[in-house]
């Protein structure tokens, strides 16, 4: 049955819709796309590598600011009460509203501070280096599993929505922190406009062994 | 007998080409990183990631967390998003409500950001998840194959979107604490929303893409 395919290292699958291909070098810039479905299968990058370590390690510093530096200003009537997004995360830190906060700091500084971390780690020694970091291949699968779950961008939606909100009522003051926020944002699109997956993988394998 | 296996050459696009999966060719792939593998593997070699042809329990877990997100949905929707008290005088706003005082200041633009969030996308997403899975279990569905995909690729990447209100409310009530003059707290509905969204985006992530294809496999074998 399986004697007229060609080894098994040179077919790479279809991950949505299953279809054989044969695994071709691509050229960076260009995609390979499957021919059933379309999903783009690889889409490597010139300097792929040191440009997501880069721009991971850029977002990373730019989440601590974003948590710590003051975040949004509130002013009315004489009152001004400023929070940062640590105070945004602690708003449901009462009562039943308590399991919120673990989920909220998740999803807007804990996931995506995991995932940027374990970015690095899977593919920082391997810029540097040659070899991959010992939990390199889980380090790369958890950044993968985390990637909807990262919600940076749909906070900063979030933030406009409440700026309008309460625009009426109050005065407002972009912090800092709101800044670093988007720049985060940006930086870790750009990342992932980077990121080949199945070109990392197939060069961690190839490097590990 | 069709080829054996197609080249992935860049940037080709013949619709609807004749290719062969990996599970009929007898072999296993992983859907992290598309290694293929003899059928006895269990795990990938190239990612370690979990092998399996076709997932048999994917359409259960699908449902299972179609449902509790559904069943989320409707506390979400009845009790109040966020409470704000100015000068004593307390009035909560469900998800509606608060889109309706979003239209009262004439900010239609949010208005429709804050509905297609948590209103349009959530439910649009119940009645997709639910034709999808529904579909393959079936096996209705031979025509429409790459428009379900499509559907599919929407759902999971739109549906993360509904968390908007949540964080709305997050923001809200850490800003507007002025004790007496004005003050906004979350309301329950934020914690069955949030569930309700968390809850949709583990179904969509739960069903294997790869079912929709296998009934349109069957045809052209």
């Amino acid at each position: 049955m399986t004697q007229d395919i060609p080894e098994l290292d040179r077919l790479i699958a279809c991950p949505n819709c299953d279809a054989l291909h044969l695994d071709m070098p691509v050229p960076d810039g260009a995609r390979a796309r499957c021919l059933r479905c379309h999903t783009v299968l690889k889409a490597p990058r010139a300097d792929a590598m040191t440009r997501i370590v880069m721009l991971a390690a850029t977002a990373l510093i730019l989440m601590v600011a974003a948590v710590f530096f003051p975040f949004l200003d509130l002013s009315t009537h004489g009152l001004s009460h400023d929070s940062s997004i640590f105070d945004t995360v602690m708003a449901f830190s009462e009562g039943l509203l308590f399991p919120l906060t673990f989920a909220v700091g998740a999803l807007i500084v804990v996931l995506p501070a995991v995932r940027l971390i374990a970015l690095l780690y899977a593919i920082g020694p391997m810029m540097i280096g040659y070899t991959p970091a010992r939990h390199a291949i889980p380090a790369f699968r958890l950044a993968q599993a985390l990637k909807p779950w990262a919600m940076a961008e749909i906070f900063i939606v979030g933030t406009a929505v409440a700026l309008v909100k309460i625009g009426g009522m109050a005065t407002v003051s972009l912090g800092a922190a709101f800044w670093a926020f988007v720049a985060l944002v940006l930086v870790t699109t750009l990342k992932d406009t980077f990121m080949c997956k199945l070109t990392v993988w197939k060069t961690m394998e190839e490097r590990i062994r | 007998m069709m080829s054996a296996t197609q080249t992935a050459a860049p940037d080709r696009d013949d619709g609807g080409a004749r290719v062969q999966t990996a599970r009929a060719a007898g072999l296993v792939a992983c859907t992290g990183c598309g290694r293929v593998h003899r059928p006895d593997q269990t795990r990938c070699l190239r990612c370690n990631a979990r092998l399996s042809s076709r997932d048999a329990t994917s359409l259960q877990r699908v449902w299972a967390w179609w449902l509790a997100g559904l069943i989320a949905y409707i506390p979400a929707n009845l009790y109040p998003m966020l409470r704000t008290t100015t000068m004593g005088h307390e009035t909560a706003s469900t998800i509606v409500g608060g889109v309706v005082e979003l239209i009262d200041y004439h900010s239609y633009g949010v208005a429709l950001i804050v509905f297609g969030a948590s209103v349009v996308i959530p439910i649009a997403k119940f009645i997709a998840i639910a034709y999808l899975a529904y579909s393959v279990q079936f096996r209705r569905g031979k025509k429409g194959v790459l428009a379900r995909q499509h559907l599919y690729e929407v759902v999971e990447f739109i549906g993360r979107w509904s968390m908007i209100d949540v964080f709305v409310v997050a923001i809200l009530s850490s800003l507007v604490q002025f004790n007496f003059v004005a003050s906004i707290h979350p309301g329950i509905a934020a914690v069955s929303f949030a569930s309700s969204v968390a809850f949709t985006m583990l179904s969509a992530q739960s069903f294997d893409s790869r079912m929709i294809w296998d009934a349109n496999e069957a045809v052209e074998t």
